[in-house]
Parts: structure tokens; C-alpha cells; sequence
């Protein structure tokens, strides 16, 4: 909860871009909702069936929001797509563990019993070691876990990555198709953002003479973000996986700006790290002082890079699915008042799903517009004085 | 799975994912677009600076065409006025030839006259001597007794002469 109170001080940071994204979330979920209550309705109210979509993040006491919220917000093994009443809509992923020097992968289906077991490995489902794969019986020292399972959000990236491969390739194609003519299409569409990328970011941060070595890079993280963050304001597969606001897929991306920047950073870069000009001598020597800071500040931006794109999707994710919990905190305190709570939720999501839309572009242009800059700082060629 | 905690699964994933996406779209979509979209501004750019250029040339080229249409006129111009002295020339020609011939023709003829009239002058002159002969002759054979007889036939036969 302390973690979630964290999450909510963040988004009132970033308050605009955390808000869009959550909309498109919370609208879908609403309308399933929606259909949940209906049914239950007619049913027993107040039995722990009631609120059909969320029954599993019940609690014996009642709806949990904050459990809802972060089973939706993580990766997870499967991927749930609608649930009513008893009715269960859900894609089983592949599980792959190494253990022990043995690959076991098998689907997450076998998990589906009582002990939540399979082949001596267990997926709890609840308590601290929720949804992280353990062997069942380990003991302590012994060999661990490593979980390479096409989870939730790895399957979103290979579907993101299918989307772009066959836009962009297509796309190429179609500039091979009308040469030297006006854009068609997919290709008209695309094409402005290309040149936005291109002429506003990597010429403007970069310089004329070495942006061409970052393009690629650069369009590639522009579009795999923007697409995703896209992706993730659709509620229905196979949009909807919170894949940028998963700290680990934005730790490789900025991971990988990082790795560029210091394989291409030139001598003056390092020069003004290890020896800082316009710094007084005593604060690089006997300690050195500027040079650990300046370490620090090479360290700290892509570390920024990460934390930003990860707390805005993933706050936008989060607001979004708040709202709903409204309505199923206020439904179970009495229906007719779920309903009327409803209206107003559904009201504010639309309106949070239309900022993160905004959102999705603004935070996939601050990321590839820093990566530049980072880039271009590291290639500046020194004044001549 | 914790929020802020990466998996090293999914960070394997990704990494795996990434490196191909960057790849593969290098290869297959950036680098050909990037290279169209630059031919394209650059042909564009060419087709714009030639379009400048034949403008220009059309320009130069009207002006000369205008200069010479100008030349063509003035060339005109000084033949017009040229034949026009001519035609002027030859006909002053033509009238004080025509002047000439015409005095010529009235010399010759005044000419002409002239001697006919002194030939028949000359004419007159031998018929008056003739008759004046027969005269004297007819006076020699008449009564050359008679002095004023003679005389008087002298008188009237010269009245006659007059006559003619």
C-alpha cells in the first residue's frame, strides 16, 4: 500500500501524462464491469461470486483494489481477457524455467490446481511470493529459479515487434513502389513522424554531421514506445499489456542508450568527465570529487530514462484502473450506488484515456528526444577557442 | 511479479527482441526509407532549382526574342526606307531620262526641219532660178524692143513669182 501511495505522489508529478494512458484501460474494464454487475444483480448479492471480473482479488471482506490494480499493472503468466460470472476468458503462456541445469517449460495452465503446482515448481497465488515461479520445496541455498517464460508482456513485444516489422517493411516497400512520388496510405501516415524524428531530434540534438549512425536506433525506440504505449491504452488483446511500464523494458532500452552513448562517446567527452574544465583544481584533486559526480551524472541519465517512461505508463495504468475500483468499492457498498459511481468513472476514464494518448506520444518523443541529446553529447566536437 | 523489481526473463526477452527489431528494421525499412525520403527532397530540391532555371532561360530567351523581333522591325524598317529611296531614285531617272530622250527627239526633229526647210529652200531657190530663167527667156523671146514693155512684163511676171 506504502508502494502504491508512492505510485499515486508520482503520478501527481507527472499528473497529465500518468492520466492518459489509465483512460482506454479503465473504459474497457468499466463496460466488462458493467456487464458483471448486471449479472449479479440478478444473482445473490453480496456472496463472494458478486463482482464476477475482480471475484479472484476479493478478499473474504470484500473487493481489494489494490490487488486488482497491481495483478493488472505486473506481468503475469497468463493472459486474461474477460471474465463474467464464472466464465473465464484466458490465453495460457508458455512457461520456461532453468533449474538445476535443466530447461522445464510447459504451459501455465498446469498451474490451474489446488496446490498451484506443477512438476515440483509452484505459482502462488497469493502472500509476499505472488505470481514468481519457486521450486516447491526448496531449500534454502539451493539451485534457484530462472523464469524465461513467454510472459504477458514478453508476448506483447513480439507482437509489437511483428506490428512494426510488417508496417515499416511494408512501408519501405511502398517508397520502393511509388519512387520519387507523393506518399500513399500507411506510408503518408508514417512518414511525417520519420521526418519528425529525423529533423527534430537526431539532426537538432545530434548535429548534421553523425545523426545518420543513430537513426535507426532512434526510430526504433521512438515507434516500440509509442506503439506500445498506444497498444497499452487498448483495453482488448492484443492491446492492453502494460509493456512500457515495465521497469525491465524500460531498463533495456535505456540500457542500450547508455551502451551507445559511451561506445560512441569521443575524446572530448571523457575529457570533460575525468577532467571537468572551469572546475577548481582542489575538487579534483587529492579527491576526486567532480569526476565521481560526473560518473554519477553519466550513470544517472539513462537510470532516468528508465524511471520516467516506467512511472508514467505505469501510473497511467494505474489512475486508469482506480477508477474502476470505484465502481466496485461504491457496488459493494450498494448496487444502485455502483451504477450511479459508474457513470461519473467511466466519464473520467474517457477523459484519461484521451490524455494518455497524449501521453503515449509526448513520453515516446522524451525518451528518443533524451537518448539524442545523450548521443549528441557524446559526439560534440569541442570549440575551438 | 513486483512493479519495480525487472525480471530477468523478460529483460532476456527484451534484449533478444530489441536487438532483432533493430536489426531487422535497419536492414529492411530504415535505411531504404531513410535513403528514398533523401533522394526524394534531393530530386525535389532539382526538379525545383531546374524549374528556376528554365525559368530563367525562358526569360533570357523571350527578351533575345524580343530583341530580335526588334532587329527584324528595324531591318525592316531601313529596307522599307531604302526602296522607297530607290524607287524615288529610278523614277527621277526614269523622268529626267524620259527629259532627255524627249529633247533629243525635239533636237532631232527641230533638226529635221530645219534641213528640210533649207532643202526646200534650196529647192525654191532653183525653182526661182528656173523660172526666173524661163521668165527672162519668154521676155528675150517677146518684144525686148520695147524697154517699157519689158519692163512691165518683168513687173507683172515677178508679182506672179511672189505669188508662190
Amino acid at each position: 500500500m506504502l508502494k502504491m501511495r508512492r505510485h499515486f505522489q508520482s503520478f501527481a508529478k507527472f499528473s497529465y501524462r500518468g492520466i492518459i494512458l489509465i483512460s482506454l484501460f479503465f473504459f474497457f474494464h468499466g463496460i466488462t464491469s458493467f456487464a458483471a454487475v448486471q449479472e449479479n444483480v440478478s444473482l445473490v448479492p453480496a456472496t463472494d461470486s458478486a463482482f464476477a471480473k475482480e471475484a479472484k482479488e476479493k478478499k473474504a471482506e470484500g473487493f481489494n483494489a489494490g490487488d486488482m490494480i497491481m495483478e493488472h499493472v505486473v506481468d503475469n503468466h497468463e493472459w486474461h481477457i474477460l471474465e463474467i460470472g464464472n466464465f473465464k476468458l484466458s490465453i495460457p503462456l508458455p512457461v520456461i524455467l532453468y533449474y538445476d541445469g535443466n530447461l522445464y517449460s510447459f504451459s501455465s495452465s498446469r498451474f490451474h490446481n489446488e496446490e498451484h503446482s506443477y512438476k515440483g515448481f509452484s505459482l502462488p497465488e497469493e502472500g509476499p511470493g505472488k505470481g514468481r515461479i519457486v521450486r516447491t520445496a526448496a531449500m534454502p541455498g539451493g539451485p534457484k529459479v530462472y523464469d524465461f517464460s513467454i510472459t504477458k508482456t514478453v508476448l506483447a513485444i513480439f507482437i509489437s515487434a511483428f506490428i512494426m516489422l510488417f508496417v515499416f517493411i511494408s512501408v519501405a516497400r511502398a517508397y520502393k513502389r511509388n519512387l520519387n512520388k507523393a506518399p500513399k496510405g500507411m506510408q503518408s501516415m508514417l512518414e511525417p513522424l520519420i521526418i519528425f524524428v529525423r529533423d527534430d531530434i537526431a539532426k537538432s540534438s545530434i548535429g548534421e554531421k553523425n545523426y545518420e549512425k543513430y537513426m535507426p536506433y532512434l526510430l526504433t525506440i521512438f515507434f516500440f514506445i509509442f506503439l506500445n504505449n498506444v497498444l497499452g491504452i487498448i483495453p482488448i488483446f492484443p492491446g492492453g499489456a502494460n509493456v512500457t511500464g515495465n521497469i525491465a523494458v524500460t531498463m533495456v532500452m535505456a540500457v542500450f542508450t547508455f551502451i551507445l552513448t559511451t561506445v560512441n562517446g569521443n575524446k572530448h567527452y571523457w575529457v570533460d568527465i575525468i577532467n571537468t574544465p572551469g572546475v577548481p583544481w582542489w575538487l579534483k584533486l587529492p579527491i576526486p570529487l567532480m569526476p565521481i559526480v560526473e560518473i554519477i551524472g553519466v550513470i544517472t541519465k539513462p537510470f532516468v530514462l528508465m524511471v520516467r517512461l516506467f512511472a508514467n505508463m505505469a501510473a497511467g495504468h494505474i489512475i486508469a484502473l482506480g477508477f474502476v475500483s470505484l465502481i466496485f468499492i461504491f457496488g459493494a457498498m450498494n448496487v444502485v450506488l455502483g451504477y450511479g459511481v459508474s457513470v461519473g468513472a467511466v466519464a473520467f476514464m474517457i477523459f484519461m484515456n484521451l490524455l494518455e494518448l497524449l501521453v503515449a506520444f509526448i513520453q515516446a518523443y522524451v525518451f528518443t528526444l533524451l537518448s539524442a541529446l545523450y548521443f549528441g553529447l557524446a559526439t560534440i566536437e569541442p570549440e575551438h577557442h | 511479479m513486483e512493479l519495480i523489481t525487472p525480471g530477468l526473463g523478460l529483460i532476456f526477452w527484451m534484449t533478444l527482441v530489441f536487438l532483432a527489431l533493430l536489426f531487422l528494421l535497419k536492414k529492411f525499412a530504415w535505411l531504404p526509407i531513410l535513403k528514398m525520403l533523401k533522394d526524394r527532397e534531393d530530386a525535389i530540391t532539382d526538379a525545383l532549382s531546374s524549374a528556376d532555371k528554365a525559368k530563367e532561360e525562358m526569360k533570357q530567351l523571350q527578351f533575345s526574342n524580343e530583341q530580335l523581333l526588334a532587329e527584324a522591325k528595324n531591318e525592316r524598317d531601313s529596307i522599307l526606307n531604302e526602296a522607297r529611296k530607290i524607287k524615288e531614285k529610278i523614277i527621277e531617272e526614269a523622268r529626267l531620262k524620259a527629259g532627255e530622250e524627249a529633247g533629243n527627239i525635239m533636237a532631232s526633229a527641230l533638226e529635221n526641219i530645219r534641213n528640210e526647210k533649207m532643202a526646200a529652200l534650196t529647192e525654191l531657190k532653183n525653182e526661182v532660178g528656173e523660172l526666173s530663167l524661163e521668165i527672162a527667156t519668154k521676155i528675150l523671146q517677146r518684144e525686148l524692143s520695147d524697154p517699157k514693155k519689158q519692163e512691165e512684163f518683168a513687173r507683172q511676171l515677178l508679182k506672179e513669182i511672189k505669188l508662190n
